[in-house]
C-alpha cells in the first residue's frame, strides 16, 4: 500500500454519497493503493457527483471529469500529454458500469487496442444510480430496476452480466482483474499491479449499492462477500488472457444472497419463482465451473 | 516567399510549426489531406509530437481534451459528421476552457449524405462557447491557424477555436501560399503555457459538478471570455501583421463598401467570387460592396452596425440553413442592424456545394434591389 501522508486519506471524508456506499469505498482503497502520484480520469455518475460538488473535492490527487461515456479517452490524452512531458503519474480511469459496459465501450476499446499506458478501474454497482436505478449491462440477471422492473410479465432483468473483462482481455490487456469491497487489501493489491503493468489494465470492483438494492446500509460489506460466497461474483486475474488465481469458496446457495435484497424480492413474493432462482444458482454453478472456484470438501456434501 | 501547395498541405505544414504536442484525429473527408500529412510529418520526426490515432471523432476531441488539461497544445481537424459527433465534449472542452484549436473542413450534414461544402457543421456549433475564424483562402486559413492560437490560449481567453475553409474549395485547391518559417512563428507564438494544469505536485479537480448556486456564474464568465476574446483577436491579428505584412486586426472586412448602396454579407471562400462579381458590377456603376465576417463567435454585432451605417440594402449569404427560420448569420445580422432602418435579406445558397458563378451574385443583388429576400436561392424548382 502506498503511504499516505500523516494518516491523511487522499479521498477525503465529508463527500456526498449515501451512509454505507460501495462504490465512496473503492474510491478511498483505490487513492490508499495508487498514492500521490497519479492523474484520475472520471466518468459521469454517482462517484463524481458526490465527490466533487462545486466548490468541494473530495479528490486529493489531480482529477477530471468531463463526460459519461469518455473517461478512456480523456486519460488517452493525458496519457500521450505526460509522455511528451516525460511526466511519472499514473493514469487511471474510473467509471461506473454504465459508463463502463454500455455507453463507454468504444472509448475503452479504442484505449485498449491502441494500447495506451493506463488502469481503467469500473465499480460495478450493477445498475445506473445516479439516474435512478437503470439496468446496465452489468445488472444482473432477474434483477428489478426502475428500467427492468418486475411485473405481471416481467421477471426483472431479462440478460445475465456482460463479460467486460473477457471483452478487454480479447483486446491483449496485459492485466485484467475483478475485486470486491470486500477485500479490500486484495483490491488494493490488484490496483498496485494493474498501474505497475505497463499498457492498457482493467478492474472490475464489485461494489454494492444500498440505495439501488435495497439493503441496510450497514450491510454492504456483508453483501458484497455473499456475492463472492455464493459464486455469483468471482474474483480473479487474467494475465496476458490466462485466468489465474480465482478465489476459493465453499459456496451458499444463492437464494442467502437474492433474499436480502429488494431487487429480487419479486423471486420470493407473493409466490415463490424456484424457477427463476434455480437459473440464477445455474449461473453461479457455471461460474464455479468456469473459474474452478469450489473448494472441495472431503466430507460428503450437504 | 510563395510555395504553390494545396490547402490541407498549407494547414499541415502551419499546424507543425505551431508546435503541438499532441494530435488526436479521425480521418473523414474533405479533412483527411491534414491529418495524413501530419502523421506522415510525425512518422518523418519533422515534428516532435505524439499523434493518437483515435478510433472515432468523439474520442479525438476527448483526448484533446486530457491532453490539454494535462499541460499540452494539442490539435485536431474534422468536419461535418465528425464535428456532429463531437457536439457533446465540445460544449463541454469550451466549459473547461482548454485552448483547443480544431481546424474544419467545412462540410454539409446529411441527410442526404454529402461530402460537399457549405457551412453547417461548424455554424451549427455557434452556441458551443468555441471561437470561430472563416478563412477567405488558404493563404488566410493558414494564418488564421497561428492566429487562433494565441488568442486560445491567452489567459484573460482560455476557449477553445475553430479555424473554418470550405471543403473541396479549399482544402484541396492549389494556391500559392506564404508559410512563415518555424523560427518566425516561434517569434509570434510562444510555447503553451498552461493556466492550469492536471498534475500530481498542486492536485486540482477539473470539471467539478455545480449545482444552480454556481452554473450561471461559469456560463456567464465563458460568454465574458468571448467579449474579450474580440479585443484579443484584434490585438493578435494586428501583431501578425506587424510581423509578417498581412493584417488580420479586423474581425470584419469591407471591400468596396465605401459610397455602396448595397452590401453584400458573406463569410468563408464564397467572398473570393463576391469580391470579383462585386468589380463587376462597379464597372457597370452599381453601388455594391462586401462585408466579409471573418469572426463569426465571438459575434462582431457592432462592428457590422458600423461598417454598414451608409448602405440602405443588405443582402446576407448563408452556407447553412437554421431549419424553419432562415439562415443563422442573416438572423444575426438582422439583429445586429435593428432599428438602423437597413433593409436586410437572407438568401439560401450554395448548399451542399452547389457552385455559386458571379451571375449569381448579381442576380442575388437584383433580387435585393427588388425587396425579394429571405429565400432559398437556386433552386432547382424542376426537381421539386
Ligand atoms: C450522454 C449521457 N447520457 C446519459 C447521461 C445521464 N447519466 C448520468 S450518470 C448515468 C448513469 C451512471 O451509471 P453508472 O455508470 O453505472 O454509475 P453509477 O451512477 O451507478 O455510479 C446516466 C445515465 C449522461 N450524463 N450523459
Ligand atoms: S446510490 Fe448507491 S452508488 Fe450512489 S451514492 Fe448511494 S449507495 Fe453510492
Amino acid at each position: 500500500m502506498a503511504e499516505v501522508e500523516g494518516g491523511c486519506e487522499l479521498f477525503s471524508a465529508g463527500h456526498r454519497a449515501c451512509g454505507g456506499c460501495g462504490p465512496a469505498l473503492a474510491a478511498r482503497l483505490l487513492l490508499k493503493a495508487t498514492g500521490k502520484n497519479v492523474i484520475i480520469a472520471a466518468a459521469t455518475g454517482c462517484m463524481e457527483v458526490f465527490s466533487t460538488p462545486y466548490p468541494e473535492t473530495a479528490w486529493g490527487v489531480p482529477w477530471i471529469h468531463s463526460l459519461f461515456e469518455n473517461p478512456a479517452a480523456v486519460a488517452s490524452g493525458i496519457e500521450a500529454s505526460l509522455k511528451r512531458q516525460g511526466r511519472t503519474e499514473k493514469v487511471v480511469c474510473i467509471g461506473g458500469d454504465g459508463s463502463t459496459l454500455d455507453i463507454g465501450v468504444l472509448c475503452i476499446s479504442g484505449a485498449f487496442e491502441r494500447g495506451h499506458d493506463i488502469t481503467y478501474i469500473c465499480y460495478d454497482n450493477e445498475a445506473y444510480m445516479n439516474t435512478g436505478i437503470q439496468r446496465s449491462g452489468a445488472t444482473p440477471y432477474g434483477a428489478s430496476t426502475t428500467t427492468s422492473p418486475a411485473g405481471s410479465c416481467s421477471l426483472g432483468n431479462p440478460r445475465p452480466k456482460k463479460d467486460m473483462p473477457a471483452i478487454l482481455a480479447a483486446h491483449g490487456a496485459p492485466y485484467v482483474a475483478t475485486a470486491s469491497i470486500a477485500y479490500p487489501n486484495d483490491f488494493v493489491q490488484k490496483v498496485e499491479r494493474a498501474i505497475n503493468t505497463p499498457g492498457p489494465c482493467y478492474i472490475q470492483v464489485h461494489t454494492p449499492c444500498c440505495t439501488g438494492w435495497g439493503f441496510e446500509s450497514g450491510e454492504t460489506l456483508n453483501m458484497a462477500k455473499l456475492a463472492i460466497e455464493t459464486g455469483l461474483w468471482v474474483n480473479y486475474e487474467m494475465v496476458d488472457g490466462r485466468v489465474e488465481k480465482a478465489k476459493k469458496v465453499s459456496r451458499k446457495p444463492v437464494e442467502e444472497y437474492l433474499q436480502k435484497q429488494k431487487r429480487f424480492r419479486h423471486l420470493f413474493k407473493p409466490a415463490r419463482r424456484d424457477d427463476v432462482i434455480a437459473q440464477i444458482q445455474g449461473i453461479a454453478d457455471a461460474n464455479a465451473e468456469r473459474f474452478g472456484i469450489d473448494i472441495k470438501r472431503k466430507e460428503s456434501s450437504e | 516567399m510563395l510555395e504553390f501547395m494545396e490547402g490541407s498541405h498549407a494547414v499541415a505544414e502551419i499546424v507543425k510549426r505551431c508546435r503541438p504536442q499532441v494530435i488526436a484525429a479521425y480521418p473523414i473527408t474533405p479533412q483527411t489531406h491534414i491529418v495524413e500529412d501530419l502523421a506522415q510529418m510525425v512518422a518523418n520526426c519533422e515534428i516532435d509530437a505524439e499523434y493518437i490515432t483515435v478510433e472515432s471523432e468523439f474520442s479525438a476531441l476527448s483526448a484533446c481534451l486530457g491532453a490539454s488539461a494535462a499541460g499540452s497544445r494539442v490539435y485536431s481537424a474534422t468536419t461535418s459528421q465528425g464535428l456532429a459527433l463531437m457536439f457533446e465534449v465540445c460544449f463541454n472542452a469550451a466549459g473547461m476552457r482548454q485552448p483547443i484549436v480544431m481546424t474544419i473542413a467545412n462540410r454539409s450534414l446529411g441527410a442526404p449524405l454529402s461530402i460537399w461544402n457549405d457551412q453547417q457543421d461548424s455554424i451549427s456549433l455557434r452556441d458551443s462557447g468555441w471561437l470561430q475564424f472563416y478563412a477567405e483562402d488558404n493563404q488566410e486559413t493558414a494564418d488564421l491557424h497561428m492566429i487562433a492560437y494565441k488568442v486560445c490560449e491567452d489567459h484573460d481567453i482560455l476557449l477553445p477555436a475553430f479555424v473554418c475553409f470550405d471543403g473541396f474549395i479549399l482544402t484541396h485547391t492549389f494556391e500559392p501560399v506564404a508559410l512563415p518559417t518555424q523560427e518566425e512563428v516561434d517569434a509570434y507564438l510562444p510555447a503553451f503555457n498552461p493556466y492550469q494544469r492536471l498534475d500530481a505536485e498542486n492536485p486540482l479537480s477539473f470539471g467539478m459538478y455545480a449545482t444552480p448556486e454556481y452554473y450561471m456564474e461559469f456560463r456567464y464568465e465563458v460568454d465574458q471570455a468571448m467579449q474579450r476574446a474580440k479585443q484579443a483577436f484584434v490585438k493578435a491579428g494586428r501583431e501578425f501583421g506587424e510581423q509578417f505584412g498581412r493584417d488580420y486586426s479586423a474581425l470584419v472586412e469591407g471591400y468596396r463598401l465605401e459610397n455602396a448602396d448595397i452590401a453584400l454579407v458573406a463569410m468563408g471562400s464564397i467572398c473570393g467570387t463576391v469580391k470579383d462579381a462585386i468589380d463587376e458590377m462597379r464597372e457597370n456603376g452599381r453601388k455594391v460592396g462586401l462585408l466579409k465576417i471573418r469572426a463569426y463567435r465571438p459575434f462582431p454585432a457592432r462592428e457590422i452596425a458600423d461598417a454598414l451605417k451608409g448602405v440602405s440594402t443588405v443582402a446576407v449569404l448563408d452556407k447553412n440553413i437554421s431549419l424553419g427560420n432562415g439562415g443563422a448569420v442573416g438572423t444575426e445580422v438582422k439583429s445586429a442592424l435593428y432599428g438602423s432602418g437597413i433593409s436586410v435579406y437572407d438568401y439560401i445558397i450554395a448548399l451542399g456545394g452547389r457552385d455559386v458563378r458571379k451571375k449569381d451574385i448579381a442576380a442575388v443583388v437584383d433580387l435585393a434591389e427588388k425587396g425579394k429576400g429571405d429565400m432559398f436561392y437556386g433552386l432547382r424548382t424542376e426537381v421539386l
